[in-house]
């Protein structure tokens, strides 16, 4: 009974661990896809966040402005990428996916070019990281208190009004004074900050240096778990702790001796770690509930003359 | 004057590109104009080099192809990558099952397969399970957009994670060799495998391993462009692309064009397993694609989603490919990674320069 609760103590606290830059991401996503701007840039965003902050963190020997400027370099980042999609109707996904090629190659190069080994930062001391209290970093109780603070800026706020107006109906929005573009601009950018701020937590947090790509698709599983989350911020939240949870039995039954099949076989982990990928396909396909987008999601607005 | 005013806007992004990268080697710390020489020079010096370009350019044109085809039917297929890699371990079970695959297992000879055909039959049978395979990937989701309108692109990158997933599954569960470190297949029967190009072309340097793929590469460019703007079926895959509602008004129907662009995008993907599997390495070997399934995007774009612009660019792109190794030895400061930096930056113009050239 003891040896149950603990594999469930660990279990839970590894989710919320591997949740929080799902959490941050997802969020950040939601501003920009309320506004109508398709973001799959979230995994390019974490990195440039996680590159960041790891530098700055090591060179400064202070893991809060570390996070900080991590998360004005995600705005800056999500700028280039609003202008691209925005200003220049660039295709959303075409542009995000450069923008995550974008930085799978720059901070590989920067670090190569300033640390002398390959796509790595140095080592951050572990003094020197996000703190832990209580076994929670402050960078996951950061993340959890975002999602009523999201939540309420969305739904309560003549900003988040403005933000899912210009999402569902921009021309409507547009006849009753909201300036367009400006709300899609700050939709994305916000986008960049929280979705950087999950990326720092990766590399000042979780672990302690940056590595390339070390973001492994957590971007893309933010974006899964915001379509199965049907643009909610709480809902949001609880997405990211199942893919977290689902994560964290993967690594857990990884060689884990109880771990064994009726017939005695070990476990398959890659099954469990496909289940958020195929629970994602299934939603989308409108077998759980229907997932409804945004309905000017991906497209460019252009204001009549 | 058609093909300058195609070529303006890709050239354009080239540029930006290379000035781009310029500025971010200089502020490195590097010399750019000797980096970029070390980029491209040795695809052009040497004969070595030329066809080790070509050898680079294989897997692109393949997924290049993929990624145009379905561009011309306005879908985004960012799935070639799960495509390539399910239709390579098919390519490589279909060797071994049928290809008589003896396996040493701790010292005692293992038959792994259940017959061993002859080349004339088994090269056709392992290219169809790529090719099949590879479709089947890709029609899934397909489907799904055509049935239940569920978007492409999000559907395609949950496939890759899902391909990947399965497919290290049954390679280390069943089809890796015992005590093997290494996360691959046993190899292929001999009679699976393809030739490379030296061993009939006295002009290919013996140890570059261009092989028949890259033949067969250039082949379907040209069965695109035949399929695309001489068929019917092409019309009605393009008129969708152009637009759906005046092709459904037309009698075209949006959902079959979006399968059979898909499963046909699927299939391209899975004929990068081909050259990779019977042609160079001869087993299924987990991470053998270098993110090929999303270089096709670049490479679509560049090639303005053309099958000879497709051509043109993955040759361009395996140049960098290649010229990226040099880089990485050759200069003080600049890793190959500047490779993914141009190719981003180009990914950015091109698509931020689309509206203007329509």
């Amino acid at each position: 009974m003891d040896e149950v609760f603990v594999t469930l103590t660990i279990l839970i606290f590894s989710a919320i661990r591997l949740a929080t830059p799902m959490i941050f991401a997802a969020l950040g996503g939601m501003f920009s896809e309320r506004s109508g701007v398709i973001n799959i840039a979230l995994e390019g965003l974490m990195l440039g966040g996680a590159f960041t902050a790891a530098v700055v963190t090591y060179e400064l020997s202070n893991p809060y402005v570390g996070f900080l400027t991590a998360l004005v370099a995600g705005a800056l980042l999500a700028s280039i990428f609003a202008v691209s999609v925005i200003k220049f109707e660039a295709d959303q996904v075409v542009a995000g996916f450069g923008i995550n090629i974008l930085m799978l190659g720059v901070p590989a190069l920067l670090s190569g070019a300033i640390y002398g080994a390959a796509g790595s930062t140095e080592q951050i001391a572990k003094e020197y990281l996000l703190p832990e209290f209580a076994r929670l970093n402050v960078a996951s109780m950061l993340a959890f208190a975002l999602v009523p603070v999201c939540w309420y800026v969305l739904f309560k706020t003549p900003f988040g009004l403005r933000i899912r107006a210009v999402g569902e109906n921009p021309e409507a929005a547009d006849a009753a004074g909201v300036k367009v573009l400006r709300m899609r601009y700050l939709g994305v950018i916000l986008s960049g900050v929280l979705a950087a701020a999950g990326g720092a937590y990766l590399a000042i947090g979780q672990s302690s240096f940056f590595t390339k790509g070390m973001s492994a698709g957590k971007g893309f599983i933010a974006l899964a778990a915001l379509i199965l989350a049907k643009w909610r911020p709480f809902h949001v939240l609880g997405a990211c702790l199942f893919f977290g949870f689902t994560e964290a039995l993967a690594i857990q039954l990884q060689g884990a001796p109880w771990a064994k099949l009726p017939g005695g076989e070990s476990i398959p982990v890659q099954f469990i770690e496909i289940i958020p990928y195929v629970l994602t396909i299934i939603v989308l396909a409108g077998f759980i509930g229907l997932s409804r987008a945004p309905k000017a999601l991906g497209i460019p607005y252009r204001k009549e003359k | 004057m058609k093909i300058l005013r195609e070529a303006l806007y890709p050239l354009i992004a080239v540029a930006a590109a290379f000035v781009i990268g310029g500025v971010i080697i200089f502020l490195i710390g590097d010399d750019p104009f000797t980096t970029f020489r070390l980029l491209v020079e040795n695809s052009f010096i040497s004969r070595k080099g030329v066809f080790e370009t070509l050898h680079y350019a294989t897997p692109l044109i393949f997924t290049g192809l993929a990624v145009a085809i379905a561009f011309r039917c306005g879908l985004l297929n960012i799935g070639a990558e799960g495509q390539l890699y399910v239709a390579a371990f098919a390519a490589a079970w279909v060797g071994i099952k049928f290809g008589g695959t003896i396996v040493n297992v701790n010292g005692v000879a293992q038959d792994w397969s259940w017959i061993s055909l002859p080349a004339i039959f088994l090269i056709p049978f392992c290219i169809a399970a790529a090719v099949i395979v590879g479709g089947f990937w890709g029609f899934i989701p397909g489907y799904l957009k055509a049935r239940f309108g569920s978007h492409e692109v999000i559907n395609t990158i949950m496939l890759n994670f899902i391909a990947i997933g399965l497919v290290s599954y049954f390679t280390q569960y069943y089809y890796k060799i015992p005590g093997d470190p290494i996360l691959q297949t046993a190899p292929i029967g001999d009679a699976a495998t393809i030739p490379q190009l030296h061993t009939f072309l006295p002009f290919v340097p013996p140890d570059v391993p261009l092989n028949v793929a890259f033949l067969l590469a250039i082949l379907m460019c040209f069965a695109m462009y035949v399929f695309l703007w001489k068929t019917k079926w092409g019309y009605e895959l393009r008129a969708v692309g152009e637009n759906p509602s005046a092709a459904e008004y037309g009698g075209i129907s949006p959902k079959k064009q979006i399968m059979v662009a898909m499963t046909i995008s699927g299939a391209l993907a899975g004929m990068v397993a081909i050259g990779e599997v019977l042609g160079f390495r001869h087993n299924y070997y987990h991470g053998f694609s270098a993110e090929w399934g999303f270089w096709g995007i670049a490479v679509a774009l560049l090639g303005r989603n053309h099958p000879f612009g497709v051509l043109l660019a993955a040759i361009f792109f395996g140049m960098l490919l290649r010229g990226g190794i040099f880089v990485d030895a050759f200069t003080e400061y600049v890793s190959k990674d500047l490779v993914e930096v141009l190719q981003a930056i180009i990914i950015l113009f091109v698509a931020s320069l689309q509206k203007y050239s329509k």
